[in-house]
């Protein structure tokens, strides 16, 4: 089972010119930045906004091909969407929520009872059963929205940010669930991931967009190593240059040059570690090939680390520890210098 | 003693308070004080004042009913959208809502009357009575209802379709237990309306004992003859009303 979704669709002030393909029994995380059409994607494929122009397709299924005859309406279409707000039924207890689906396709009372109470179970809820979802909290919450998606067997499963509603210590637990639950679920599964942790975590392959495109796809490895955009090397924490190389060098829009590992000439991306780049109070002695300096515009914790961000000809964000700041007396708006090997520069075609 | 200007502000407030406190509460002690308290039971037993309830309670219960089976597509097919058709037909079915009632009778008349662009001869039958308190009481259903369902977040309706529910199940299933409380709060007003109804109802439906005289008209008549079985009569309005204030005052009162 595949689907095949290329189409445009206009919403509000958004277009949108997708591209995606995702195969049964892996999971496609759909990333980009707030905006970007994440969402609306989504929605096209469980059928409740239009496309304008293409086709979504699951196997030979035509689902929507923007000609409105073709259209098949959402309920008909076996695609289970757990919502960003869960949006469960305020009126309905959780087993009367997960057993909607059920009920709306025809399922007796009885079976539907049955087999909404072991999806509650199964989602670690069976004491959550009568509860309205005002009283539950959001992990909960969500549990149930997952449990109300799945107990209606769909061919596609498509999950909203799945993890935003609820706080950073349940949200851990509930990744690991989600986990289990997609590799659980045969079928096509679709994440719209805000952290690029979510989407690590919980997807086989990766399909950024932004702006209303598929800037990249490919596996969660391939994007880590090679970032497209400047938004999914920020994403996955990488300084990312586009430029060409000519006779060994990587030539900057800006004019700036740096010595990169050897590399057939045209135009390439490269990307370089924040903690590949060394940072000196006066101009390095040595092996480094790149030296330069640069001023200091701003520098922020994260972690156990300190991120260091450069102006200047190549702007980059250095990743020092703090003991190193304090030796370097590093401070907002003065100088340094930075220091940055050749082989630690990473260089693929544009 | 007036000591300040903060003063002066609570008497200036305070004075037409308490004018508009009397204004409200001296007709109700009227009501009380003068209610011939030895005769109130009996007085109530008698044959025209349960006959008058009886067909009061009848015809408003009925014209809630035919309000909210009327009423209810109203209200959906005009929050599913904004047209000139819709604000043409929302002018029209709320016009009885700002129209003297009694001119609601006479337009009633000319249209279900026997020598109206009809033909029919609705009038001085107990249907004629449900339809003019229909007429007069739908409006406030219409608009209720109406401004629920503009407020439902019609994401649940999403949810209910990507779950496998058509828009018929998803309305009854859904739609509708979610917006109960402007439906609910829309039937009682509605039905308050219709209980209370007199102009239409007389002009329309005419004032026969046992068919047509309800509640507001038997006190009307028995205000010229029985003075006391009016004051009853009315008593018994005053209660019913107190109760609609309880069953309402979730949706009515500010203070939660």
């Amino acid at each position: 089972m595949t689907l095949h979704a290329r189409f445009t669709l206009e919403r509000d002030a958004m277009r949108l010119d997708i591209d995606l393909t995702a195969e049964r029994g892996e999971t496609l995380a759909i990333v980009g930045p707030n905006g970007a059409g994440k969402t609306s994607c989504l929605h096209a494929i469980a059928g409740l906004v239009r496309i304008k122009t293409g086709e979504i397709t699951v196997d030979d299924e035509v689902l929507d091909n923007g000609t409105g005859s073709n259209f098949v309406p959402p309920e008909e279409r076996h695609v289970g969407l757990v919502f960003q707000e869960h949006l469960l039924f305020p009126h309905l207890t959780a087993l009367d929520n997960v057993m909607f689906g059920m009920r709306a396709r025809g399922v007796e009372r009885s079976a539907a009872r049955a087999k909404a109470t072991e999806w509650l179970t199964r989602v670690g809820l069976s004491e959550c059963i009568g509860q309205r979802p005002a009283t539950l909290s959001g992990g909960q919450a969500q549990r149930v929205a997952l449990a109300r998606a799945l107990a209606t067997t769909p061919r596609l499963l498509l999950l909203d940010e799945p993890l935003s509603a609820v706080d950073a210590s349940t949200g851990l637990e509930l990744r690991r669930d989600i986990r289990t639950h997609l590799d659980g679920f045969d079928g096509i599964r679709l994440v719209v991931a805000h952290s690029a942790l979510d989407a690590f975590a919980l997807a086989d392959r990766i399909a950024v967009i932004e702006a209303g495109r598929v800037v990249q796809t490919g596996t969660v490895a391939e994007v880590c190593s090679q970032p497209r955009s400047p938004y999914v090397a920020d994403l996955v924490g990488l300084n990312l240059f586009r430029g060409a190389v000519r006779a060994g060098m990587l030539e900057l829009p800006g004019g700036s040059k740096l010595t990169v590992p050897p590399t057939p000439d045209g135009d390439v991306l490269a990307t370089l570690h924040p903690r590949a780049i060394a940072l000196y109070r006066t101009r390095p002695d040595g092996s480094p090939r790149n030296v330069w300096p640069a001023p200091v515009v701003s520098i922020e914790t994260a972690v156990d680390r300190l991120r260091v961000q450069l102006g200047g000809a190549v702007p980059l964000v250095a990743e020092v520890t703090p003991a190193a700041v304090a030796d370097l007396r590093l401070a907002e708006g003065g100088d340094v210098w930075v220091a940055v090997k050749a082989s630690e520069i990473t260089v693929y075609p544009a | 003693m007036i000591r300040s200007r903060r003063d002066l502000a609570a008497i200036a407030l305070l004075v037409p308070v308490v004018a508009a406190v009397l204004l409200f509460a001296l007709p109700l002690l009227g009501l009380l004080l003068r209610a011939p308290w030895s005769d109130f039971v009996p007085t109530l037993l008698s044959t025209p004042v349960l006959d008058a309830l009886r067909l009061s309670l009848t015809c408003s219960f009925s014209a809630a009913a035919c309000s909210f089976a009327l009423g209810l597509p109203v209200a959906v097919w005009l929050a599913q959208g904004s047209s000139w058709q819709r604000n043409a037909v929302r002018v029209l079915v709320t016009l009885p809502m700002v129209l003297p009632p009694i001119v609601g009778g006479v337009a009633l008349l000319l249209a279900y009357g026997r020598n109206g662009i009809t033909g029919l001869s609705l009038p001085f039958t107990t249907t004629a009575v449900v339809v003019a308190e229909t007429y007069v009481a739908m409006p406030f259903f219409v608009l209720t209802v109406e401004a629920g369902l503009r407020a439902f977040d019609r994401r649940y309706a999403a949810a209910a379709a990507t779950l496998g529910s058509g828009p018929w199940r998803t309305f009854w299933t859904v739609t509708l237990p979610m917006i109960a409380p402007s439906v609910s709060a829309g039937l009682v007003v509605a039905w308050a309306r219709a209980l209370g109804e007199f102009g239409a109802t007389i002009t329309f439906a005419g004032n026969l004992k046992g068919s047509t005289r309800t509640m507001p008209l038997a006190i009307y008549v028995a205000f010229e003859t029985h003075p006391d079985a009016a004051i009853v009569l009315s008593l018994v309005l005053v209660l019913i009303a107190a109760v609609l204030l309880f069953l309402l005052r979730d949706r009515w009162s500010p203070v939660r």
